[in-house]
């Protein structure tokens, strides 16, 4: 039995505008999930060529998730996007050469070199780095969230995961301790259907992941994770509402993984009928002919902005190879953290 | 200075930092309105109120999870496992989060993590570990085990400043125990410097914890000057005292509460090794806990726990060497 909201799709201009968003908003959305999507093409280009180092991440499908929930947060708020959710990065403002660096391990990445994929985030945008145990990072946003309570800081924390995630005993840890203190959170849970191999019957008993909500005292949406404006008005709903003291939410945002688990993984276990289906949602394809269709994106504007973003990761790419190897001498700098180290936005 | 025990040395530290330093707050599992399982941390929400001093679920990844969170936003958590023990259910997240998040992208995780360990009462397999070579060895935590009064208030005082995750090992069976004189006013122990317990020519101790007490009593039932090393720290470990000592001696005992192999007594045996072996008298010798879990029965606890007498064995071979 299902227990938490499915939320209604997304609907007309008008209604978005009285959601917050203005056109220019509405055509930034656009610019951010081809970014997104062409920063995750050209990666897995470099890949191709033998230029990243490791394995090679996308987060395609998922456009839309992570670029709706990103669009909604407040400057001042912070997140923990994982490896699907380019389009946080990437709307909260990282240069996408600065991503290309990184996956190729360069001395410019934010991380120079020391993590690679999307293993990375600039503080100063108010992204905290992920890690590989993924639900890992929901206790760590709560954390943050947990300080902004008792600094009485209006600002909201933003924690991801995956159906896979939710399986773990931390995202319980996390959303229990949240709903207990009402703390000014919201959970991302980016439902792609695939957890590596793994379908979603053998991963989780509820029909909605959001339906656990309930059990930590607060409330659950389940969400059309293509339907980029779908997922900005909830997430802003869920964001405005833990920054007035309301408490947490459970988003659970469907998609489906439309590639495998990494670059070596060619999903043969996902139903083809069921990539058919979903390829039908593309979420920028629906968004492309929402905006035909309600915006009046004109064909000019569609090929400025696809000539503006091919430019963009034609450039990226190039300042990105240019960036140096990272020195071998420089692999102790940082294991401790020096009193200079806590001269950050966050350590005031 | 006034008479404190080493409980309430580190109470009064924390109590102190809090008054200084708004950011400071205190996190764990009871540690509010009854003041902690071994009432360290009494009185506190009384003076700070519900939201410095928080009682948390039964959960001690979200409160190591929600420390490095809070310790990112720039407060100072200070995190309390009700028993060191139960850091294993905390684990991933200081090593696989607040360990290496400085090194890997640039932000620094100031929490201080406290921990009572250490057995001597029966609490059996689950409450009495020493586990702080494990730590020592993941690259990005500060280990600190104090033995005295003096160093408990000083060496949280420092955790509490430091930049970084820093472990407190504070030992169970010295809280009451063991009192000594404390200053009254805040004073600053630096992190890896070690302390001269006792000064001797013939022999050194190397040693933390309450084995400090242990090699204290076993060096008056000898008829030989013995130097006892207290490390204070043993990440960073003050590797400088430890050689000067044993350069003086010629010969070391290096002897620690946790079991023996793997344990932090290895590395400062393979150090002496390596950097002044030609100064040895005799090989470097180890005593420690046997390879096994804490036993339960005192019996067996005391067969476990290096005793006054195993010590005293111990620096009679060495000194007949």
């Amino acid at each position: 039995m299902a227990i938490a909201r499915v939320a209604e799709p997304s609907g007309s201009l008008q209604e978005v505008k009285e959601g917050g968003l203005d056109r220019e908003d509405l055509l930034q959305i656009y610019r951010n999930m081809l970014i997104t999507r062409g920063v995750e093409e050209r990666g897995h280009i470099l890949y191709r060529q033998g230029k990243i180092p490791g394995s090679f991440y996308t987060g395609r499908g998922n456009e839309a998730s992570s670029v709706g929930v990103a669009m909604a947060m407040g400057t001042d708020d912070v997140g923990t996007p994982l490896h699907r959710d380019m389009g946080v990065h990437i709307t909260r403002g990282v240069e996408p050469w600065r991503i290309f660096a990184q996956y190729m391990g360069r001395a410019d990445g934010p991380t120079h070199g020391r993590d690679g994929n999307v293993h990375m985030a600039d503080m100063n945008l108010g992204l905290v780095a992920m890690v590989s145990h993924l639900p890992a990072m929901l206790p760590v946003a709560v954390g943050c969230a947990l300080a902004f309570r008792i600094r009485e800081e209006k600002r909201v924390a933003v924690a991801w995961s995956g159906e896979g995630a939710m399986a773990r005993g931390d995202a319980h840890e996390g959303m229990n301790f949240a709903g207990v203190r009402q703390l000014p959170v919201v959970f991302i849970c980016d439902n792609n259907q695939w957890a590596y191999s793994t379908p979603t019957h053998l991963e989780y008993a509820v029909e909605h992941l959001a339906d656990r909500a309930a059990a930590y005292g607060f409330e659950g949406v389940v969400v059309d994770g293509t339907d980029v404006l779908a997922v900005y008005r909830e997430a802003k709903r869920a964001i405005e509402k833990a920054r007035d003291g309301g408490g947490p939410t459970l988003i659970e945002n469907q998609t489906l993984r439309m590639e495998g688990h990494a670059v070596h993984d060619d999903a043969f276990y996902v139903p083809k009928e069921l990539f058919e289906r979903w390829a039908e949602r593309d979420p920028i394809e629906r968004y492309r002919t929402w905006l035909h269709t309600n915006a009046e994106l004109t064909d000019d504007e569609q090929d400025e902005i696809t000539g503006y973003v091919k430019k963009l990761l034609n450039d990226s790419l190039q300042r990105a190879d240019e960036s140096p190897q990272p020195d071998p001498d420089t692999l102790l700098d940082g294991v401790y953290a020096t009193p200079e180290d806590l001269d950050t936005p966050h350590h005031k | 200075m006034s008479e404190k025990t080493y409980l309430q040395a580190i109470s009064d530290g924390l109590r102190e930092e809090m008054r200084r330093d708004h950011r400071v707050f205190i996190l764990g599992e009871d540690v509010g309105v009854y003041g902690g399982a071994f009432k360290v941390t009494l009185g506190l929400q009384e003076e700070f109120g519900p939201w410095r001093v928080l009682d948390m679920p039964l959960s001690e990844t979200a409160i190591m999870g929600g420390a490095t969170g809070a310790a990112m936003m720039g407060l100072r958590p200070v995190a309390e496992m009700q028993f060191a023990d139960f850091v294993s259910c905390a684990w991933d997240h200081l090593i696989t989060v607040a360990a290496k998040q400085r090194w890997r992208v640039g932000t620094p995780v100031p929490i201080v993590l406290r921990l009572p360990s250490g057995g001597g009462f029966s609490g059996g397999p689950f409450h009495s570990q020493n586990p702080e070579s494990s730590f020592a060895h993941i690259p990005g935590l500060k280990c600190v085990c104090p033995a005295t009064p003096e160093d408990a208030k000083g060496l949280i005082t420092a955790a509490i400043e430091d930049p970084n995750p820093v472990l407190f090992f504070e030992h169970k069976h010295l809280y009451r125990r063991i009192k000594g004189e404390v200053p009254d006013e805040r004073y600053v122990t630096p992190i890896g410097k070690a302390r001269i317990h006792a000064e001797g020519d013939d022999l050194t101790v190397v040693t933390w914890g309450a084995m400090v007490y242990t090699a204290g009593e076993a060096a008056k039932a000898v008829d030989a000057s013995v130097e006892i090393v207290d490390l204070r720290t043993i990440m960073p470990w003050d590797k400088e005292a430890v050689l000067d000592s044993v350069r003086k001696t010629s010969k070391v005992l290096v002897l620690h509460e946790d079991t023996r192999t793997g344990g932090f007594g290895g590395e400062i045996a393979a150090t002496i090794a390596e950097e002044a072996f030609e100064d040895l008298d005799a090989p470097v010798k180890r005593l420690a806990a046997p390879d096994c879990p804490v036993p339960f029965s005192p019996v067996l606890e005391k067969a476990y726990i290096p005793q006054v007498d195993d010590v005293v064995r111990a620096l009679k071979e060495l000194i007949e060497y």
